[in-house]
């Protein structure tokens, strides 16, 4: 169980995220959704350590530690570097079962480790194509084929299926149905509601502030996603400080 | 046998006959075995404006030795070491807690260094020391020297062997680097040393405002043969060797001071490249056939 109580995160003196409380359960399978701004991809900053709360905290199983496996949006990757798309896969060893590290080598088990995980995402054959001549889609395959071989119990996902064709997005949702099905917790960023009507169990709708947090039917309703545009996600120079120790946090029963 | 003969004597007869072209000669080539992966990850990490501010920040720092004890090599490593981790330091936080831009505040480091740096040295010393040390001096090469850029070169390589996935992952996916706790910023500040080391080693030869430039133009020239990292500073590697040791022979023959002479011929080199290469070459994007496959 991932339990957050009463968290902000903050950028300098500003809440991106404003006290949030919830829980990710075990094995769940959640969507964020929010307008830009809202959030999102700073909640997964804070839930994998990489962005401390400013009031509340974030608790993890001590088994978790260092077992978040984290897909990251493309613009934060630098598709001219010169590296082939096996040596990108075969980062997920890194934490994974084979547990490379930052220094030790890489045998022929793990090498043919990742040459599953790249014919799982169908790309066998491109072992030792450059990242940069592969096409957004493609990519997107690569870095899930690395996620494959982290063997994460939890996963989180930055908008994964931003600018990828439907047959992809298929293919790619069918993945995360499969890590479900495996019990890992799989919490990811995503724009497209009716998207995540069809495959999310729970939602987290943000808008800076919680919205709303449960079952999707019950969260992504009309009042609910109104509210959320409502709100505004920009900071205003001269807001007061937040003096509000622990507001009641507004949640949709499980 | 009298082209062999002639060869042998301009190209080997310096290094048999002077002690001082030995030891300059082998310095260069373990200079370059460190400044070949060093240079890579330099260009590679987007740095070399950084690199270069680093290099004009020996100069200060070698002065202040010089001053205070003379023409003594490691009180002038030294006092170049901690003056170019400072500058280092001073950029960084500069670009961390203040609106400026990195490139803005390094550059403004680098005139301050080197306008401090010529003060300083014209403060006491003559031009000759100053030329010294601004453009190296292959004499300047003696047994302490050697041991530092050997010891330099060796531990660079060590190193390297240690942190070289961490930082080219950070080149790349900074954020699976985070995710997988690779500690980004520790690996950045080593990598610091390193290229800070590896610009002191190569300042006696090179001189300090050329020291970057075996590491930055074999890595530079290298991108336009090279397809992988790997390749990249191989390449890079036998470029910089190769430079160091044909600007050697170039300063010997036309006494030209070895710095500009090794840098001279690594620029060669990179233009050389940049027409001919492989891959991101003039001839590449220009000169190759308009034909296509058709998938």
């Amino acid at each position: 169980m991932i339990t957050l109580d009463n968290v902000t995160l903050c950028h300098r003196d500003r809440p991106a995220v404003h006290h949030l409380s919830g829980q990710f359960a075990p094995g769940s399978l959640t969507a964020i959704v929010g307008p830009n701004g809202a959030g999102k991809s700073t909640l997964l900053g804070g839930l994998m350590g990489r962005i401390a709360p400013s009031t509340g905290q974030i608790s993890l199983p001590p088994r978790l530690a260092g077992h978040i496996a984290y897909l990251p949006q493309q613009a934060d990757i630098d598709r001219s570097f010169p590296v082939s798309v096996l040596d990108v896969v075969m980062l997920g060893h890194w934490t994974g079962p084979g547990r490379l590290g930052a220094w030790r080598a890489a045998g022929a088990v793990q090498r043919a480790q990742a040459q599953q995980a790249l014919a799982a995402v169908g790309l066998a054959g491109l072992e030792r194509r450059a990242i940069g001549e592969l096409s957004a889609g493609q990519f997107q395959r690569v870095l899930f084929a690395r996620l494959l071989l982290q063997d994460a119990p939890v996963i989180l996902l930055d908008e994964p299926f931003n600018a990828i064709d439907e047959r992809t997005t298929a293919d790619l949702l069918a993945l995360l149905h499969r890590w479900h099905g495996e019990g890992r917790t799989v919490v990811a960023v995503l724009h497209d509601l009716a998207q995540v009507r069809a495959h999310f169990p729970r939602t987290l709708l943000l808008a800076r502030e919680p919205i709303a947090w449960g079952p999707t039917a019950e969260v992504l309703q009309p009042g609910h996603l109104q509210r959320a545009s409502l709100q505004a996600t920009h900071w205003e120079a001269q807001a007061p400080w937040c003096e509000v120790p622990a507001p009641a946090v507004p949640r949709v029963a499980a | 046998m009298t082209l062999l003969a002639s060869l042998h004597a301009a190209l080997v007869q310096p290094f048999v006959e002077f002690g001082f072209m030995r030891r300059a000669l082998v310095a260069c080539l373990a200079l370059g075995l460190s400044c070949g992966p060093v240079g890579t990850l330099l260009v590679l990490r987007r740095m070399s404006l950084a690199g270069d501010a680093m290099a004009h920040a020996l100069l200060p720092g070698a002065a202040v030795a010089f001053l205070l004890v003379g023409l003594s090599l490691p009180a002038m490593s030294l006092g170049a070491f901690i003056a170019a981790l400072a500058v280092a330091a001073l950029a960084g936080g500069v670009a961390r807690f203040t609106a400026q831009r990195e490139d803005a505040s390094l550059a403004g480091f680098y005139l301050i260094a080197l306008a401090g740096g010529v003060m300083l040295i014209s403060l006491r010393g003559n031009s000759v020391d100053l030329m010294r040390v601004l453009f190296g001096s292959i004499l300047a090469v003696d047994d302490a020297a050697l041991l530092l850029v050997a010891g330099v070169a060796s531990a660079s390589l060590l190193l390297l062997a240690l942190v070289w996935r961490p930082l080219l992952v950070e080149c790349f996916d900074p954020g699976f680097l985070r995710a997988v706790g690779g500690r980004g910023a520790l690996h950045h500040q080593l990598f610091l040393v390193l290229l800070v080391a590896n610009l002191v080693a190569g300042f006696q030869a090179l001189g300090t405002l050329m020291a970057v430039g075996l590491l930055m133009l074999p890595a530079i020239a290298a991108r336009c043969w090279a397809h992988s990292v790997a390749q990249l500073s191989v390449i890079a590697c036998a470029i910089a060797a190769a430079c160091g040791y044909g600007g050697l022979l170039l300063s010997y023959h036309a006494g030209l001071p070895s710095g500009p002479s090794i840098v001279l011929l690594a620029g060669a080199v990179y233009l050389v490249s940049l027409v001919v290469g492989t891959r991101d070459s003039l001839r590449a994007r220009f000169f190759t056939a308009h034909r296509h496959r058709v998938a």
